[in-house]
């Protein structure tokens, strides 16, 4: 049976900020800030939105590129964030209410740093795999938190996207997934605290290279590949510079992760990085076409996927919802001071 | 505030637009109504539910700047009232937009956004707001 990508849909706010807006409250220059780490500019998210909006929205775009899939016969749904608008209670329901899946499903909440989606993705395919469900969806969504100042501040930004995984119509197939998992205290952020903490320099090597090397290199060997196997690659991407170097260090070129590299655009969507990089790959897709995929979450893992474009790419709907270029087109430019009330930093009355 | 469970019987119409429709004379309701006013006895047992369509253009608006509570973080703020594409009238605010480009006729659509929340403890509010479309 071949399990994949059935239908898929990105969401990223309207809002944008520059690192040079941010570095001028601090006494930083920003600009240089944005330029070692390779990030231009960071979606913000509306105070009326949040990881359920989006990853609905997504989701919704999703779904009306396959008019024929009826949201009844989606069996499970797994968002993976990790800024779930609440401790206890599931965004999964929320979303599952708002695309009409419910009630014969399962849902859950997943959180893995950066790979909760990816890791989602892969529960989808035990289950359809499994013929436990016909169909899963895996969203990967974040309204990211950087503490005031912090380094994080310039790129933790917000974004999602989802997949509708499945067995019939697949667009595209995914032909091996696996993963790399280790405890590498790399990044955390503790239960009732609003920001994370992170390791500083630590967050290199030991943690995003190792994880995403070591995991593309099993998949290389598991499918008898090299880099000049892929037309596209997609890598986890908490900064513009970490995605280009370990694309060079496994043999990629700045060609095939033209499309799969958001964050000098749009920030660090975390959970939903990957899977709105992988989306707006799928965007320019064509059948036969192969794509790399390897994310990684702090804490710390990599989760690899092998895909291939199927001719089914021909007669799917992509239209019926916008590209990513277009939803990430047009975005309102706001300050410091605008940003810090949105993102609720900004300490209110009763 | 209202209570959850008010909140909770609402969520078809706030999630995604679920109305109802007179099979008897073709009038759509929405928030939905189980009874038809003009058919009377003889809709009974006619009423169908109907999903409204998402998509329709700003009938008329206006631009709030004295903003309650819950809205004070966005204002000022615009609040449309939107003829669908299926006919039916619903007021909600449109966000996401330039304020100076808000005009009648403007093709708009309808997303899920937060609507309110119950303090840092309590519900959140999600349900429909209206974005510019293509």
């Amino acid at each position: 049976m071949d399990v994949g990508i059935v239908s898929y849909g990105g969401y990223v706010p309207r809002y944008r900020i520059k690192p040079e807006e941010i570095g001028r409250i601090w006494g930083v220059d920003g600009k240089s800030m944005g330029k070692g780490l390779m990030i231009y500019q960071k979606s913000v998210p509306s105070p009326d939105e949040d990881v359920v909006t989006i990853a609905t929205e997504a989701a919704r775009y999703m779904m009306d590129r396959v008019p024929d899939v009826d949201p009844k016969d989606i069996g499970a749904i797994y968002v993976g964030s990790e800024s779930h608008p609440y401790a206890v209670k599931p965004t999964a329901t929320i979303v599952a209410e708002a695309i009409e899946a419910t009630p014969a499903m399962t849902a859950a909440d997943m959180e893995f740093a950066c790979k909760a989606g990816t890791a989602g993705i892969q529960a989808c395919m035990g289950l359809v795999g499994a013929g436990m469900v016909k169909y899963g969806v895996a969203i990967g969504a974040d309204t990211s938190q950087g503490a005031p100042g912090d380094a994080l501040e310039y790129s933790a930004s917000a974004g999602g996207a989802a997949y509708l995984i499945g067995s019939e119509k697949v667009i595209a197939k995914i032909n091996k997934t696996l993963s790399f998992t280790t405890d590498t205290p790399d990044f955390w952020r503790r239960e009732g605290q609003p920001y994370p903490k992170h390791g500083g320099r630590f967050t290199g090597e030991p943690a995003y290279f190792k994880h995403i090397t070591s995991a593309a290199k099993m998949m290389f060997e598991a499918m008898g590949t090299t880099a000049a196997d892929y037309k596209y690659a997609v890598f986890h991407q908490p900064n513009g510079k970490f995605p280009t170097r370990v694309a060079k260090q496994l043999g990629f070129s700045d060609e095939q992760i033209q499309y799969g590299l958001l964050t000098p655009n749009i920030g660090n969507t975390y959970s939903g990085a990957v899977p709105l990089g992988l989306a707006n790959v799928l965007d320019h897709a064509e059948p036969g076409d192969r794509i790399f995929v390897t994310s990684y979450g702090s804490g710390a893992g990599s989760d690899a996927f092998d895909i291939t474009v199927t001719d089914e790419m021909a007669n799917y709907r992509r239209d019926n919802a916008p590209t990513l270029e277009k939803v990430m087109a047009d975005p309102i430019y706001v300050d410091y001071g605008i940003y810090a009330k949105f993102k609720g930093k900004i300490l209110m009355p009763e | 505030m209202s209570s959850v469970a008010r909140e909770w019987r609402e969520v078809p119409g706030r999630y995604n637009l679920k109305g109802t429709k007179c099979a008897n004379c073709g009038t759509i309701y929405f928030p939905r109504r189980d009874f038809c006013p003009k058919c009377r006895r003889a809709g009974i047992g006619k009423i169908e539910e109907y999903d409204i369509c998402r998509t329709g253009e700003v009938y008329t608006y206006s631009i709030v700047y004295d903003a309650p509570a819950m809205c004070d973080m966005i204002k000022p703020y615009a609040v449309v009232m939107v003829r669908t594409d299926d006919g039916v009238m619903i007021a909600g605010q449109l966000v996401d937009v330039d304020l100076e480009k808000v005009a009648i006729g403007m093709r708009v659509r309808a997303v899920m956004r937060k609507l309110s929340t119950d303090g840092e403890s309590g519900i959140i509010r999600y349900g429909y707001k209206f974005v510019p479309a293509e």
